[in-house]
């Protein structure tokens, strides 16, 4: 069906779905996104495994409409995945707002569905925040823990990536595809870079940069963010398919309100609403919460009972403190040649060489050269008061000389920043919303300068002029909402123990970037993905009773 | 420069059609124009069938596109193949055409067709979609803009030839693969 408006109906679509409980389950798995699309692929062939999310399931016919709503002007970046409204309702209350409903998606694929698709390993480092640079808190495992789980979860998302980053930490194979060649606007950079003795080296995609696991390569139509219409980029519909394969149930437009337990502290069933108004409880011998960094917190919330009355899984009061997101630095301008911008939505050069600077005051940050600086074209076509020749003679002046640096600056974990309920605001099945209470300290404004001014010594021995820094107070949230339900030893420091299964419930697990203890300055999904194989195997071993 | 066969491929594959059209083969009849969709213009007496929303769109495509680019209604008729396909947006189209003809033939006693291309741009201007923001259930202006004026934007920009025009080969929404991002200016 053609058209960016012919979209919204996915829920009549659906109507005549089985909703209802799986019985004698193994495994619920709460979120489809990349999470648990990856834990139920891993159970499925073993177990009687059930996935339960709150959105719908996207008809994959419908990726050019929703990439028409990506380019046109009436169409805000919720409106491509239908995210907003009374279901997706949420408060502001902290220091900083926090977009949240232009930083996920819901539905089967989870926010996959829209990322750019950045993959990279965190350092060393990062697993030892507090004893290595004196600030935030060490996590319970290292980065030899999670070394396999990484090279597993490369394989099983499909990165192309190389070992040229000196800076990395160290890899036991090459990624699976090899890495995208650098762009003509990256080699640009490269003279400026060597003048100034920073190093350039590629990046990891998850993005076919030839054909993976039936999956096309990338064939360019430059709208990675927010949607991929060919399949080149993974998104986790992939793993949901896999797994549906195997034999999981996996249930659209199902939204869990409550976790039951019972008096021994298991968790014994997922009470969740169905779009014709029903009520249903689905059972499992073990329960993995998969449902990202803000919702992941709000259900454990939603679910406090006489026992548990702060929440579930919430005996040390750290669910929904400590909300992270990695910060925005970047810096933009023009040249006087052209530099070929926006044939592609992703980036293939990046420089990690300050990472490990960082201490008490300098957080750990990296820094991307873009491929996509300044406006796209056919964008611009669609707003303005012109067409025909002006309008062309307005696009030649605004299209080709432009060149831009991103980077992304670790925060360092508060109490304050946090995730709560609201307390005078429900969703459309009468349970409170998030409220957003997000905080962002000095160290990492400070480093948000510090990288600006890598950036615009960059951009100037380029030859660039200078147009715009975004920088302490033009920043904003990379969409990688973490650190709500952190990871620790300690029961009273944490929420989840090392093998990600909340100190409280002995069969539940959260397999989410909101155990994150600190969140480095590394895009998150790849360590989610990690963390979630890891996961993935902890349940199986245990509901095998090994 | 000649917009071709490929870029009303590339401009569909961009913004999507009903799969399985092939373009150069039109459908001649029209099945009944439907009952418009959310926004038709009331009092419509009646919706333009197929062959005269080409007509109507090629003659705005005249105005609205530079003079640098020929082909017009070769590509404006194979690109709406994939839109005239029964969805809502097609009879979008549909009524946001109507709305513009009728305006036409009220304002000059004739179809947009036949009139000089600056009275077809006088025409677009005096309903206010040059400065009307695109709206697929707005005003009448906000609605042509949508349909009419950014729906031949849409598909001439996210189209190689298109693309060329401005510098880029590539561009948005068009599949036109993973390489040319690394070659430098022509």
């Amino acid at each position: 069906m053609s058209g960016a408006e012919s979209l919204g109906n996915e829920g009549a679509a659906g109507e005549d779905v089985d909703r209802t409980p799986v019985p004698n389950a193994d495994v619920c798995i709460v979120g489809a996104g990349p999470a648990g699309a990856l834990v139920a692929d891993r159970l499925a062939a073993d177990h009687e495994v059930v996935v339960l999310d709150a959105g719908p399931r996207f008809d994959p016919a419908d990726r050019l409409a929703r990439q028409e709503r990506a380019i046109r002007p009436f169409y805000g970046r919720p409106d491509v995945w239908g995210v907003g409204g009374e279901r997706d309702a949420y408060e502001n209350a902290g220091e900083r707002g926090y977009p949240l409903n232009h930083a996920r998606v819901k539905g089967v694929g989870g926010s996959t569905l829209h990322w750019q698709g950045m993959v990279m390993r965190l350092h060393e480092d990062d697993f030892n925040s507090g004893s290595e640079r004196g600030v935030g808190t060490d996590w319970p495992i290292d980065y030899a823990d999670l070394r396999p789980y990484y090279a597993d979860a490369e394989r099983e998302l499909g990165v192309a990536g190389a070992s040229d980053n000196p800076y990395a930490p160290p890899r036991e194979e090459p990624h699976p595809m090899p890495a995208f060649e650098p762009s003509y606007s990256d080699s640009l950079f490269a003279e400026a870079c060597e003048e100034l003795g920073i190093d350039m080296h590629s990046v990891p995609n998850a993005r076919n940069s030839e054909p993976y696991d039936d999956r096309s390569a990338c064939v360019g139509y430059g709208t990675c963010q927010p949607v991929c219409p060919s399949g080149g980029k993974y998104d986790a519909t992939v793993h949901v398919e896999r797994a549906e394969g195997k034999g999981a149930t996996v249930i659209d437009r199902a939204s869990v309100g409550t976790l039951e337990h019972d008096e021994e502290d298991r968790v014994t069933a997922a009470v969740y609403a169905t779009p014709d108004g029903e009520e249903h409880r689905q059972e499992a011998d073990a329960f993995v919460v998969a449902a990202g960094g803000v919702e992941t917190p709000r259900l454990l919330l939603l679910s406090a009972s006489d026992r548990h009355p702060s929440g579930l899984a919430n005996s040390s009061g750290h669910v929904g403190e400590f909300f992270m997101d990695h910060l925005f630095a970047g810096a933009g301008g023009t040249l006087d040649e052209p530099t070929r911008q926006n044939h592609v939505g992703f980036y293939t050069s990046a420089c990690d060489q300050f990472y490990d600077e960082a201490d008490e005051t300098q957080a750990p940050f990296k820094l991307e050269f873009f491929n996509y600086a300044g406006p796209s074209p056919v964008e611009m076509a669609l707003s303005g008061e012109d067409w025909g020749d002006p309008l062309l003679e307005r696009l030649r002046d605004g299209y080709g000389n432009h060149v831009a640096m991103g980077g992304l600056v670790e925060q360092v974990p508060q109490a304050d920043s946090r995730v709560a309920l609201a307390e005078d605001r429900t969703d459309d099945h009468g349970n409170p919303v998030p409220r957003i209470e997000w905080t962002v300290g000095d160290r990492a404004l400070d480093t948000i300068e510090r990288a600006n001014e890598i950036q615009v010594a960059i951009l100037e021995e380029l030859g660039a002029e200078v147009e715009w820094v975004a920088g302490p107070d033009a920043t904003g949230p990379a969409y990688h909402h973490m650190g709500t339900t952190r990871m620790s030893d300690d029961p009273e420091r944490g929420v989840v123990d090392a093998d990600c299964r909340t100190h409280d419930l002995e069969n539940c697990w959260i397999a989410s970037s909101s155990v994150f203890p600190t969140s480095g300055a590394m895009n998150p999904t790849l360590t989610i993905a990690a963390l979630a194989l890891r996961v993935a195997d902890d349940v199986d071993a245990r509901l095998s009773g090994a | 420069m000649e917009l071709t066969r490929r870029d009303a491929t590339a401009a569909l594959a961009a913004i999507g059609a009903t799969g399985g059209v092939a373009l150069g083969v039109r459908r001649t009849t029209d099945a009944g124009a439907g009952d418009g969709a959310d926004g038709a213009v009331d009092g419509a007496e009646e919706l333009p069938d197929d062959e005269a929303v080409r007509e109507t769109m090629a003659a705005t495509a005249a105005a609205v596109y530079p003079e640098a680019v020929s082909g017009i209604d070769a590509f404006v008729g194979g690109f709406l193949d994939g839109r005239l396909d029964g969805s809502a947006h097609g009879e979008g189209i549909r009524a946001a055409v109507a709305e513009l003809e009728s305006t036409a033939r009220s304002w000059y006693d004739a179809p947009v067709a036949d009139l000089p291309v600056a009275d077809r741009d006088e025409l677009l201007r005096g309903l206010g979609t040059d400065t009307a923001e695109e709206h697929p259930h707005g005003t009448t202006a906000e609605r042509v803009r949508y349909y009419v004026v950014n729906e031949l934007l849409l598909a001439l920009y996210a189209s190689p030839t298109g693309g060329e025009l401005v510098g880029i080969e590539n561009p948005q929404g068009y599949a036109g693969g993973a390489e040319s991002y690394t070659r430098g200016p022509p």
